[in-house]
């Protein structure tokens, strides 16, 4: 009986989420924040029936009703961020916030049926995360010093990266983390943000022939630290983010053009010289052909998402744990093969939407440097997004980076939150803006 | 009014420039929303094509979890006889069936000690069910297993028995296939085992390396053309000589000499003054040789690859990879030896019934396959499969040459014991001489019939019996017999 009333269950997700995803679109009719509240609140109750059925499913699949304590902690946890931002930030965005609570909870639950440990673990990153979240807008908006910390962000970067480098510990033959009391650390995440406001901060200030020379040689460092310590994903990331950023900062397609050209170059080179790049792509183009070593993850990743289907398997009714990493690297799959490719599709389309708001931040900023920091943030979020999810899908070679919000990683969800963060940041930047330009 | 006016312009000029500042940052937008919107549309692609084929690896576990939830489901003939279906006995144990036995063995294959034929490649659709909903969480409610579908082949029952008992004790292989649309009507291979038995068998059957009994041969069983493989010489040398060979005359005195090497015609026939069209209906080799000798080799390579030899062929049937390794720089008795189809060629049953196929279809190559539909275990329709053309492997002209070249091996040569029947067959025998020794041949035919609208091909080998005209001509007849006279 339980197995009937969760497989009904897939396709109430599915609607539901459905319909959440179309109020994400819905908002972009609406210019006011006022006139979208009954779309927010229609947003809110979707993300509440989704947490509950995903948590429902778990118990009757388990009959193990102790999952309700967690349920409830998750509950009030998503329903305090939801409130807190409502009354402390008023002017913020709250498309953000409720795709931030919704790719958490979808999060929580896939989580809880992949690994309760790990699940109970994200949990208490995820409240400490939060917590720093809700300051962080009140920070940006309140120091406007920030923006002149230019090469400290820089200095900060390369110590960090380089640290990794020399001393860090080696997972997955990436040197990509160290540990602090006992807490894995994983900088690069971090260091995302500092280095959209390094680059931020260079650009705002000239952007004479020299002065991007400079910028580039600074920023060319942090990839090459990073290609070093064969963090691939994380370099491809901070050099698209830079490319993006220069190009915006500049308007010079020349810089563009040399951008991409430059990083078509670096990859040729790196598939030369570097072995664990050329698994990658072997991997990539058949993985079936050497399914018992390399191509063994992405294949793994695709019979998930071909059995799963358009419906899904149902909760704990698929395989998901089958794949290596699920829980950091292909948590996309898994949740395509227990929740469906339909499910799948628009959680993908949440995340678009999410960029798309941080993309319009960045056009009605009048600073320059809000105005790239909001670009950066955006490229650096909708990328790692492209990376994760086109790499488990067999659409790019796999890099092996999480999925933001949804995957285990404790460095990835506290600095995608403070990314949500600083975004919400500067919509309360611009807003005081807006009512300081009408009292003039 | 005026200063309103001045105001809204100046608005819109606000407006403007300020889109004009964010271009770049809409062309990111675009960049990056088309990025993803190539993910998803990968996606669905990846959902709607090449779903099935992915997920139906053994290596996918989730198979297991599918066999846990539903019966195996039937594998049918195309006239509905079951050919393989799962019993459950009171306890809920479960056996596979095969009522016919040894008759389907290879076709159809085996579900336990890995998997084969079809139990292989419709494998996910025989573990899921797509039986009605409400009886699935009937099912759910009752614990009890969910019925998977079935597959419907394109097998006839009838033609695979005419097959399999005219091969008689031999070993060898037997393919017969619809003209038109690649569907394979019968597959026969030899030696055989029940595959009842194969857990009981198998320690001695995989031990037996002589035989190889599970090996299918029809598919994967990799053999000397011998004299089949003139029809691709002929190819050749058509397209060389623009089309028209009536220049051509050779006086055969059955053999052909050329320094130390000598190739005989069969039996040291001599078969006196030949032009093109007699050289292929009496297969005469010394004139073939000759022929061979005047081609150039390069091009005779590349018209071997084009006809798919040295290359995966284009279907899902597990099959073996035929090889032509000439080149020019080989010696003059290589280039004799497989003008002739000697030599260091092989190939496989089902590749020379597909360029077979393809002569009869205006050179249209189709690509074999034997699952025709889905259905789920009540008979309502899942998934229709139909025919695809694998290319266009040769003009029309030279299919409707080399049918000439063949209805003539039938009428005056080779295959003359199927000349005068009710039915024109065409077609191309051989005897391919192996371990080097004269008196040891694999009796081949390949053909198909009607000459002039061809519904059904046929292709033949006989291990170790002979000449082709004597051993596998004889089966052919059998078989278009019962095909067009029953």
């Amino acid at each position: 009986m339980a197995h009937v009333i969760s497989d009904l269950s897939k396709y109430a997700l599915v609607i539901i989420m459905a319909v959440y995803t179309l109020e994400c679109f819905a908002v972009f009719r609406h210019k006011d924040e006022e006139k979208r509240s009954g779309i927010y609140m229609r947003q809110i109750i979707c993300m509440f029936l989704i947490h509950f059925i995903g948590f429902a499913a778990i118990c009757l699949e388990t009959s193990d009703a102790s999952y309700i304590i967690l349920y409830g902690i998750q509950q009030i946890l998503l329903f305090a961020t939801i409130a807190l931002f409502r009354v402390i930030y008023p002017e913020a965005n709250k498309l953000i916030v409720n795709n931030m609570c919704m790719l958490l909870s979808i999060g929580f639950v896939e989580l809880t049926r992949l690994s309760y440990d790990k699940s109970i673990r994200q949990l208490k990153i995820v409240a400490a995360s939060l917590v720093i979240g809700l300051v962080i807008p009140y920070l940006i908006s309140k120091f406007a010093f920030l923006r002149n910390l230019t090469w400290i962000y820089g200095g900060i970067g390369i110590a960090a990266l380089g640290t990794v480098l020399i001393f860090g510990a080696v997972t997955h033959g990436a040197k990509i983390s160290y540990s602090i009391g006992g807490f894995a650390f994983q900088p690069s995440e971090f260091i995302k943000i500092v280095f959209v406001f390094f680059v931020a901060g260079m650009l705002a200030k000239a952007k004479d022939f020299v002065h991007i020379l400079i910028a580039s040689g600074a920023a060319a460092l942090h990839v090459i630290i990073l290609v070093g310590s064969k963090d691939l994903g994380s370099a491809l990331i901070y050099f698209v983010v830079y490319v993006s950023m220069v190009f915006v900062a500049t308007r010079n397609y020349l810089y563009l053009l040399l951008g991409v050209g430059s990083g078509a170059l670096a990859s040729v080179l790196a598939y030369r010289l570097f072995a664990h790049v050329r698994v990658r792509v072997l991997a990539f183009r058949d993985p079936f052909g050497y399914i018992d070593t390399a191509g063994y993850q992405i294949a793994q990743s695709l019979f998930a998402i071909g059995t799963g289907g358009w419906f899904g398997m149902g909760i704990y009714q698929g395989q998901p744990t089958a794949i290596p990493f699920v829980e950091e690297d292909s948590i996309f799959s898994a949740i395509a093969e227990e929740w469906g490719l339909l499910f799948a599709l628009c959680l993908i389309l949440v995340c678009l939407s999410c960029f798309l708001m941080f993309m319009n931040i960045a056009t009605k900023q009048k600073d320059d440097f809000y105005r790239l920091v909001a670009v950066g943030i955006g490229v650096t979020y909708i990328f790692q997004i492209f990376l994760t999810i086109g790499g488990g899908t067999r659409f790019i070679p796999l890099t092996g980076v999480t999925l933001p919000l949804v995957s285990y990683g404790g460095s990835s969800v506290l600095s995608t939150i403070i990314m949500f963060a600083i975004i919400e940041g500067l919509y309360v930047v611009r807003y005081k803006e807006g009512v300081w330009n009408e009292q003039e | 009014m005026s200063r309103n006016n001045s105001n809204e312009s100046g608005n819109k000029q606000q407006e403007q420039g300020r889109k004009r500042r964010n271009t770049e940052i809409y062309l990111l937008i675009y960049v990056f929303v088309f990025l993803m919107l190539g993910v998803m549309g990968h996606l669905v692609y990846f959902q709607q094509t090449q779903r099935e084929t992915t997920i139906n690896n053994s290596y996918n576990t989730r198979q297991e979890l599918l066999a846990s939830q539903n019966i195996r489901g039937k594998i049918l003939s195309a006239d509905g006889e079951i050919l393989a279906q799962t019993l459950v006995d009171a306890q809920g144990n479960e056996t596979r069936e095969y009522p016919y036995k040894e008759l389907f063995a290879h076709v159809v294959g085996y579900s336990t000690k890995g998997k084969t034929g079809v139990e292989s490649l419709g494998n996910i659709n025989l573990l899921t069910s797509n039986a009605f909903i409400g009886e699935k969480i009937q099912n759910e409610i009752d614990s009890t297993k969910n019925y998977g579908d079935s597959i419907v082949t394109t097998l006839n029952v009838k033609l695979q028995q005419t097959a399999y008992d005219a091969l008689g004790v031999y070993s060898g292989a037997i393919l017969v296939t619809e003209a038109k649309t690649g569907k394979v009507l019968a597959m026969v291979s030899k030696p055989d085992y029940d595959p009842n038995q194969i857990a009981q068998i198998w320690e001695q059957v995989i031990n037996d390396e002589k035989s190889s009994v599970l090996v299918n041969r029809a598919t994967q069983g990799l053999y000397p053309p011998g004299s089949t493989f003139k029809i691709v010489t002929s190819l050749e040398y058509f397209r060389e000589n623009g089309g028209d060979v009536s220049g051509y005359s050779y006086q055969c005195n059955g053999s052909y000499r050329s320094g130390q090497d000598k190739i005989s015609c069969y039996h040291g026939t001599s078969h006196g003054s030949v032009d093109f069209k007699k050289s292929f209906e009496k297969s005469c080799n010394s004139s073939y040789v000759n022929i061979g000798l005047s081609l150039d080799l390069n091009k005779l390579s590349k018209t071997a690859e084009e006809l798919y030899f040295n290359k995966e062929l284009p279907t899902t049937l597990l099959s073996g990879k035929s090889s032509y390794v000439l080149t020019a720089s080989d010696e003059t008795y290589d280039i004799m030896q497989t003008s002739i189809g000697q030599g260091k060629t092989q190939i496989t049953p089902l590749h020379l019934n597909m360029l077979t196929q393809a002569i009869a279809n205006g050179g249209q190559m189709m690509k074999p396959y034997v699952i025709d539909r889905v259905e789920n275990y009540k008979g309502t329709l899942i998934k229709q499969y139909s025919k695809s053309a694998a290319g266009e492997i040769m003009s029309t002209e030279e299919s409707a040459f080399l049918t000439e070249l063949m209805t003539g091996v039938v009428e005056r040569g080779t295959a003359s014991k199927l000349s005068g029947l009710s039915y024109t067959a065409a077609g191309k025998t051989g005897s391919a001489e192996f371990n080097g020794v004269k008196e040891d041949s694999h009796a081949w035919f390949t053909g198909f019939a009607p000459a002039d609208d061809p519904e059904i091909c046929v292709t033949i080998i006989v291990e170790g019996a002979g000449s082709g005209g004597d051993y596998a001509v004889p089966i052919a007849k059998r078989i278009f017999d019962a095909y067009f006279l029953e």
